[in-house]
């Protein structure tokens, strides 16, 4: 492969990077940029080029020993959904935006212990970048068949560090405040990571089954290898001990890196992720380790005694067998791998330089009386040029020092540095007695044993191991061998570093937290950190601050941060939490809390606390107070609580109460209507009869025929009066649920020509033609007969009175659907407006509707008809879909196939 | 001979006042709504009218309404006969206009009574 042609690739994938990290930085709301798998998969960040290549070379030099790595983090993912949640929570509500920001803010704001870590961290993890810029290198030129360039023009790596540098200033200082979220850069590298995986996996499965026979036939030939039984077993109880510092280590550095600490906790946006982070981080561990070893000892068999770097047996291996394709492909893999911990790491480490070195350290003075404008663009200034330095430092130590060392032994250096921190993290999650002074002193001593005896021993060169100050410690004092420190010989010389700089780190930490108080505010951060699912809601009620400050000159420092808009909307929202008049001129605890938060995520807590600080005269508050309030903040939050439980209750209760007299009060207007209609109802034919039979009374000479005639209409209104009475009780007994329906399996075709029969007469009357082409069909169902006659009479009768005066029609049609037996019954009258499809079901609409009064009986029936079909479970409606007159239809519930009964 | 006009759609309440109304030598008009009313008030003005309120098509609020608006039938005594029996509906009956508002059941001598009372 020419250097061109893979230059040119190499620039494509990372303009596809660029695309991917555009896209979802413009759909930073949308799906696809948040969901749990971009989290869990953004978080395989941890696995670097060390992983994709340096693993290979642990396996093949000295077997098992690359697991410890990935079995630490694998131990320890279970408990995130405690702890990780926990550190996401604190960081959430205080804007934390970096492990720097973290530790200070906890042990008291302290300016210089967000420096501390900030050294700490640049100290362990520039030269892990440094590394990854040489496995890039490195692999460019096997890919390529190149030799590597003393000139920094025509290496390669040069253009790498730019386009990187470039890309991580331009996506990773986007915004001014480092706690928010960075969509584009997360989903670019998760999507790395998805890269990484499958092109490791595809190598391993080329090794594995295409050049041998599967992984039996591997282990047969390599069985044969020298040391193949040593390297491949845990051994004994000495490398039991050292297998486990590693464990510890590797634990410690899935919480610490920074670059973990930025994804995992920094980039979090929904504390559920971590639900779907527990399975699938591990599992992509485990499947990035599958095939490890059989690439590790496929290249021992392939290229035994050839004296070459196993680091790169995965790109060796392809291309021995002239595999093109597959070599570019590994190689855009461990570049993949390569980037993402590069950019991600430099964005976090420029982050805490800025916020807690330069800032506070530096220019936080000339920020104070600056413009907005110009303080948004020094910050991010400060940021872009710290990518640059720290890439440039980066790659001036991968330029000046050759380094030799594999992969593995510089992270592992790394990883032991970052450790430095663990004693004091952990402290700060769940000890509330962890002070400053401890947590200062614990790091640098470990810092300072680990420098001892691990980075002065590395610089010297761990080959030249025949150096004196090794072999026999300085001024040939044994106890102070730096690999044997203390006479402590078993151990190799990672653990070894581990267990001494942890030993005493830890030892310092808490013995001079236990014998020296911390002052009040550090006292104040650890209950707030310790006790974190309690002020999760009200963080700032925890926060316990005397003295004098005024809101305007607090709203000044904020302003020149946030600008004036944004200022309001705080302070907007500020109020209306706590229920704040906005007309206050003083600011109180809470206050203080709010705007030093709103400032962390800018300038970092320890500047934050600084500036605040500057502009309010603070009381001093002895430890004891600060714990009296604390208590009584506390207390208050569960009263609090309970209140407002209380209260959202009783809201609760006093809504049902008053949706239920409201509706007593429309059942009540409801039956004041009913009432009405229905004595007007039973007025008119008493009227009839009254009126008819005072004339019979009174009148004696009254031609014969009348008064019969007289007599009769008192008959007809009598049964009128009657009827309207059963229908009233009638349906008073469905709307009361007294009447019963009586089920039984029934014929419905025959139940509507039993309806036709009684209603043959007026058929005839009127001259209707009735059509009906499913009589004699047998479609049963199960219904109380006597009450769909009714039904049926009441739905004919209608269409007979509605039906077109010449040549009425009325067709009948009954159709048998998957759930329902349905009946349509048509006329071809004046049909029905839409409006009132519904209304019709009502009682005694009609005479409700004054202008269309009585073309029918009662004004029940249809009231009737719909209690009797929802007593059966089924539905009756109007519908207009044929062009002319009107259409009822009713169902009932089709047993025969939902066996129901 | 004075004419009365009866506009109810109940034909048996219809029959005893038309009967009774003859009786008393009155000459009767019958319309079953408020259109047929208006329709044979084009031709006829008769001194007194009986109105039931609850009709098919124009009901009679609208009728006394369109009553009220011709010159002609000014001198028309009008009477409401409903069962509408809420003070509510009398109010509106009489602001509408109405000489009287009877309230079924009625009897039907008296009824008799007041229209002679009114003309």
């Amino acid at each position: 492969m020419s250097s061109i042609g893979l230059l040119f690739i190499l620039a494509l994938y990372v303009s596809i990077l660029f695309y991917i990290a555009y896209w979802a930085e413009k759909r930073s709301h949308s799906k696809w940029t948040n969901n749990p798998y971009i989290y869990s998969f953004s978080l395989a960040v941890y696995c670097t080029a060390w992983t994709y290549y340096g693993s290979i070379g642990v396996a093949a030099e000295s077997g098992l020993s690359y697991l410890p790595i990935y079995l630490g983090p694998i131990i320890i993912i279970p408990t995130w959904m405690i702890i990780l949640k926990r550190i996401i929570r604190i960081s959430r509500v205080n804007k934390i935006s970096s492990i720097a920001d973290f530790i200070s803010l906890r042990y008291g704001n302290s300016r210089f212990l967000g420096a501390l870590v900030t050294v700490i961290c640049v100290f362990g993890i520039v030269p892990y970048i440094s590394l990854q810029l040489k496995s890039i290198s490195d692999t460019f030129h096997i890919v390529t068949k190149t030799q590597s360039s003393d000139n920094i023009f025509t290496d390669t790596t040069t253009y790498v560090c730019l386009a990187l540098a470039l890309f991580a200033s331009y996506y990773g200082t986007k915004y001014v405040d480092a706690s928010e979220k960075r969509r584009g850069i997360v989903t670019a590298v998760a999507m790395e990571s998805i890269l990484k995986l499958v092109f490791f996996l595809i190598i391993g499965i080329y090794v594995t089954y295409f050049v041998y026979d599967g992984f039996g036939d591997i282990y047969t030939k390599a069985s044969v290898l020298e040391n193949f039984e040593k390297k491949n077993s845990i051994g004994d109880l000495t490398s039991g001990i050292n297998w486990f510092f590693l464990c510890i280590l590797s634990m410690f550095a899935i919480f610490l890196l920074p670059r973990q600490f930025h994804t995992a906790i920094v980039e979090n946006n929904k504390e559920t992720h971590i639900r779907t982070a527990i399975w699938l981080f591990p599992l992509y561990l485990l499947l990035f380790n599958i095939f490890v070893f059989p690439i590790a000892w496929g290249g021992n068999i392939l290229f035994l005694g050839k004296g070459l770097n196993s680091d790169t047996y995965s790109l060796l291996i392809p291309q021995f067998f002239n595999n093109n394709f597959l070599t570019v492909l590994v190689f855009l893999g461990g570049f993949s791998a390569a980037i993402s911990m590069i950019i991600v790491s430099s964005i976090a480490l420029a982050t805490m330089l800025s916020n807690n070195l330069l800032i506070p350290y530096g220019f936080i003075g000339s920020l104070e009386n600056s413009s907005q404008e110009k303080n948004s663009k020094r910050i991010v200034n400060s940021r872009k040029i710290g990518i640059f330095t720290l890439i440039i430092l980066a790659y001036a130590i991968y330029r000046i020092f050759i380094l030799d060392y594999s992969l593995v032994s510089i992270g592992l250096v790394s990883f032991v540095v970052i450790g430095q921190l663990a004693p004091s993290f952990f402290g700060a999650l769940f000890w509330r007695r962890g002070s400053k002074k401890g947590a200062i002193t614990g790091i640098i001593i470990g810092f300072l044993i680990c420098f001892y005896t691990l980075l002065i021993p590395y610089a010297i060169g761990i080959t030249k191991s025949s150096s004196l100050f090794i072999q026999e410690g300085p001024w040939g004092v044994a106890l102070l061998k730096p690999f044997q420190l203390f006479g402590l010989d078993y151990l190799e010389s990672i653990p070894h570093a581990v267990f001494w700089s942890l030993f005493f780190n830890v030892i310092c930490y808490t013995a001079i937290s236990v014998s020296f108080k911390g002052n009040y505010r550090e006292r104040n951060y650890a209950e707030m950190f310790v006790d974190i699912d309690k002020y999760i809601t009200n963080h700032e009620d925890a926060f316990v601050w005397k003295g004098t400050a005024y809101i305007s000159d607090i709203k000044k420092v904020l302003q020149r941060f946030l600008g004036e808009e944004r200022t309001k909307r705080a302070m907007t929202i500020f109020n209306l939490k706590y229920n704040i008049d906005k007309n206050i001129t003083t600011a109180d605890a809470r206050f203080i809390k709010f705007a030093e938060n709103l400032l962390t995520g800018h300038i970092g807590t320890a500047s934050a606390k600084i500036l605040i600080s500057s502009v309010v005269k603070e009381d001093k508050i002895s430890l004891t107070e600060v714990l009296r309030i604390l208590e009584e903040s506390k207390e208050n939050i569960i009263i609090n609580k309970k209140l407002t439980d209380t209260s959202n209750e009783l809201k609760k209760i006093s809504n049902q109460l008053k949706n239920a007299n409201l509706e007593l009060v429309n059942k009540d207007i409801q039956k004041d209507e009913f009432l009405d209609t229905v004595t007007h109802e039973l007025r008119t034919p008493i009227t009839a009869i009254r009126a008819a039979s005072e004339i019979l009374h009174d009148d004696d000479d009254i031609p014969e025929e009348l008064r019969k005639q007289f007599l009769q209409n008192i008959i007809s209104e009598s049964d009128r009066l009657n009827r309207l009475i059963d229908k009233i009780l009638d349906l008073e007994k469905f709307e009361t649920g007294k009447q019963k329906i009586y089920l039984s399996k029934n014929n419905i075709s025959k139940t509507v020509e039993k309806t036709l029969l009684s209603l043959k007469q007026l058929i005839k009357n009127k001259k209707i033609s009735i059509e009906f082409d499913d009589a004699g069909k047998e479609i049963k169902a199960f219904y109380d007969e006597e009450r769909i006659i009714q039904v049926i009479y009441n739905l004919l009768s209608n269409a007979i009175k509605f039906s077109s005066e010449t040549n009425g029609k009325i067709s009948i049609k009954i159709t048998e659907k998957k759930d329902v037996i349905e009946v349509r019954i048509h006329n071809n009258g004046k049909g029905i407006k839409e409006e009132d499809f519904e209304a019709i079901f009502d009682k005694f609409y009609q005479s409700r509707n004054q202008n269309v009064k009585k073309p029918i009986g009662s004004g029940l029936g249809l009231a009737i008809c719909k209690q009797i079909i929802e007593h059966h479970k089924g539905k009756i409606w109007a519908d207009n879909t044929e062009t002319n007159g009107a259409t009822f239809i009713f169902t009932l519930p089709n047993y025969n196939t939902t066996e129901n009964y | 001979m004075k004419k009365i006009l009866i506009v109810d759609d109940e034909p048996n309440i219809v029959m005893s006042l038309e009967y009774t109304f003859k009786k008393n030598n009155f000459e009767v008009f019958i319309a079953r709504d408020g259109q047929e009313a208006l329709e044979i008030l084009k031709n006829q003005l008769p001194d007194v009218i009986i109105l039931d309120v609850m009709m098919p098509m124009v009901d009679g609020y609208a009728t006394l309404e369109q009553i009220k608006k011709d010159e002609r039938l000014k001198h028309c005594k009008v009477i409401f006969l409903t069962a509408k029996n809420k003070e509510k509906d009398i109010e509106k009956g009489l602001s509408l206009g109405a000489n009287l508002y009877v309230l079924k059941p009625f009897s039907v001598k008296k009824l008799v009574e007041q229209v002679q009372g009114l003309i």
